[in-house]
C-alpha cells in the first residue's frame, strides 16, 4: 500500500553521492522504517549509503537522522517508523575542528 | 645540477588532517602547490603508483562525519573516482567496520596490479586490480596473537606493509604488535621482533607487542631491514629474525620515520625526536639524520631547516623519490613541508601552514630527457 511520498533532505556535501540533488523522495509504503528506507537508498546510491552507515549497518557516529524533526536516537533508531508524508532529514552533527 | 633533474617533472602528494595537497616541480626546488583536495577529510595515506603512467594517485580518506574511503586519480588529480561499493570494506557478517586507512603500498613491478593496504582496526588488505577493490588478509586477521595486540596513541593499526621485490616475503608493522613476516605472500604470519625492546611492558623482550613505528627495506639486500621504534632504532640482516640497535650516533632513539635509499644499499634516513613524553626535535632544532653504512654512523642534515621547531614528523610524513640524486621530503605537524633534491644535503620549503601533515609521497613524471 502506497501513501503520500516521503521527502529525504540531505546536506550539500552529500548531494554528489545522491545524483547531484539535496532532496530525494520515496513512496510512503506501509511498514517503512528508517532502516528500510536506507536499504532502498543504498541500492540506488551505494556511496550515499556508505556515507551514512558503516559496513555493519550502523549509522555513523556523527551522522544525525531526524524523522519529522525527531532524532531517531530518541525514537527507535533505525526501527523508527517513517509514515506517508514524513520528512527525513540527514545532517552531520557538530564534530571536527 | 644534471640535465636529468632540470628536464623532469616531479609530483609531491601531501596528505594532511584536513585534506590533500599536490605540488609539481621541474627542479625539485621550486614547487607549485595545488589543493586542498577533499577538504575536511583526513588523509592518512597516499600512494603514487609509478607502475602507471602518469602515476596513479591513491588516497585513503577519513571524514569525521561520513567515514573512510579510498579514492584514485589517473590524471594527476584532475579527476577522481571512488568505487561505489568502497575499495576497502569488512566482509558482511564480520561485525567490523573500517576505521582508518593507514597505508597504501603498491607492490613491485613484477606484480603490477597488486596494491597492499594497512588499516585500523589492525588489518592488512590486498588488491589485485590496482587498488579498486581489496580483500582482507584472513591469515593476519585470524592470527592467535590478535587479542593481545595493543593500541598506540594514534590507534591500533597495521601502518606499514612491505612486500619484498625479491620473492613472496611480506613484512607488516603493527602499533602495538610489532613486526610480522609472511614468507608465502600473506598466507601465514609469524612475529619477528627478537632484539627489539618493549620497555613499556613488564617483560621488555616479548615475542610480540613492540611498538614499531616504521620499517624500511634495504635496496641492495631485501633481507636487510631498518626499524624506527617507540624508543630504539634497529637493523635486521636476516629478514627480521633478529634485530640489533643502530641508535648510537643519533641524538635520540625516538621518532617515527625510517627511509631506505631506493638503489644504494646501506643508506637510510631518520628524523629523531626527543622522547616519548616530549616528541619534539632534540633541542627544538629540526634535523634529518642519514647513514650511509647501514646505521653504523649518522650524519646530521639541517641545511635549510628551521632551527626552532617543536613539532613532530609522523611515520608516513616522510618519503623519497627515485630520481638521481634521490629527493628527500617530509612534513611536520605544523603543516610545513620540506624537500631536498640532493639526498638531504639542502632542504627548501615547499609549503607552510598547512594542516598537520600525515603523509608525504613523491614521484618522477615521465622519462628524463638525456
Amino acid at each position: 500500500m502506497t501513501g503520500a511520498g516521503v521527502r529525504i533532505l540531505l546536506p550539500d556535501v552529500l548531494a554528489p553521492a545522491a545524483g547531484g540533488t539535496r532532496e530525494l523522495s520515496v513512496p510512503g509504503t506501509a511498514g517503512l522504517t528508517v532502516g528500510s528506507l536506507l536499504d532502498g537508498l543504498g541500492e540506488k546510491f551505494p556511496v550515499l549509503e556508505r556515507r551514512i552507515r558503516d559496513e555493519t549497518g550502523t549509522v555513523r557516529r556523527f551522522v544525525n537522522i531526524y524523522v519529522d524533526g525527531e532524532d531517531i536516537r530518541g525514537l527507535d533508531r533505525q526501527h523508527s517508523a517513517v509514515g506517508p508524508g514524513s520528512e527525513v532529514m540527514i545532517l552531520q552533527s557538530i564534530a571536527g575542528g | 645540477m644534471s640535465a636529468m633533474t632540470q628536464t623532469t617533472d616531479n609530483i609531491l602528494a601531501v596528505g594532511t588532517r584536513k585534506g590533500l595537497w599536490l605540488a609539481r616541480s621541474n627542479d625539485r626546488t621550486d614547487w607549485l602547490l595545488s589543493g586542498p583536495y577533499f577538504l575536511m577529510n583526513e588523509v592518512a595515506s597516499v600512494a603514487l603508483d609509478s607502475r602507471h603512467s602518469p602515476p596513479r594517485i591513491l588516497a585513503g580518506l577519513l571524514s569525521p562525519h561520513w567515514g573512510p574511503t579510498v579514492v584514485m586519480s589517473d590524471d594527476l588529480g584532475e579527476t577522481w573516482t571512488e568505487p561505489e561499493a568502497g575499495a576497502i570494506t569488512f566482509p558482511s557478517g564480520s561485525g567490523e567496520s573500517l576505521g582508518r586507512i593507514w597505508q597504501l603500498q603498491p607492490d613491485s613491478a613484477a606484480r603490477p596490479d597488486v596494491v597492499w593496504a594497512g588499516c585500523e582496526p589492525i588489518s592488512v588488505w590486498k588488491s589485485t586490480d590496482g587498488g579498486t577493490s581489496f580483500e582482507l588478509n584472513q591469515a593476519l586477521w585470524n592470527h592467535p596473537h590478535r587479542p593481545d595486540w595493543g593500541e598506540g596513541y594514534g590507534g591500533a593499526a597495521a601502518h606499514t606493509v612491505l612486500p619484498s621485490p625479491a620473492d613472496e616475503t611480506v613484512h607488516v608493522a603493527i602499533s602495538s604488535g610489532g613486526v610480522y613476516r609472511s614468507d608465502d605472500g600473506g598466507d601465514s604470519w609469524a612475529a619477528r621482533n627478537r632484539g627489539i625492546s618493549a620497555y613499556f611492558l613488564p617483560d621488555p623482550d616479548p615475542e610480540f607487542g613492540q611498538c614499531v613505528h616504521k620499517v624500511a627495506r634495504d635496496a641492495g639486500d631485501p633481507s636487510r631491514l631498518y626499524a624506527q621504534n617507540h624508543h630504539g632504532v634497529y637493523r635486521s640482516d636476516d629478514s627480521g629474525d633478529t634485530w640489533v640497535s643502530i641508535a648510537e650516533g643519533l641524538p635520540a632513539d625516538f621518532g617515527f620515520v625510517m627511509l631506505a635509499h631506493p638503489r644504494t644499499s646501506g643508506t637510510v634516513w631518520t628524523i629523531p625526536l626527543v622522547a616519548d613524553g616530549e616528541r619534539i626535535p632534540p633541542d627544538g632544532e629540526l634535523a634529518v639524520y642519514r647513514s650511509t653504512d647501514a646505521g653504523g654512523t649518522w650524519a646530521r642534515l639541517d641545511s635549510g631547516l628551521p632551527q626552532s621547531e617543536y613539532n613532530a614528523v609522523l611515520r608516513d610524513a616522510a618519503a623519497l623519490d627515485t630520481s638521481e640524486p634521490v629527493g628527500v621530503y617530509f612534513g611536520t605537524r605544523a603543516g610545513d613541508v620540506y624537500a631536498s633534491a640532493d639526498e638531504g644535503g639542502t632542504f627548501t620549503l615547499v609549503a607552510s601552514n598547512l594542516p598537520d601533515v600525515l603523509c608525504v609521497r613523491a614521484a618522477q613524471l615521465g622519462s628524463p630527457e638525456p
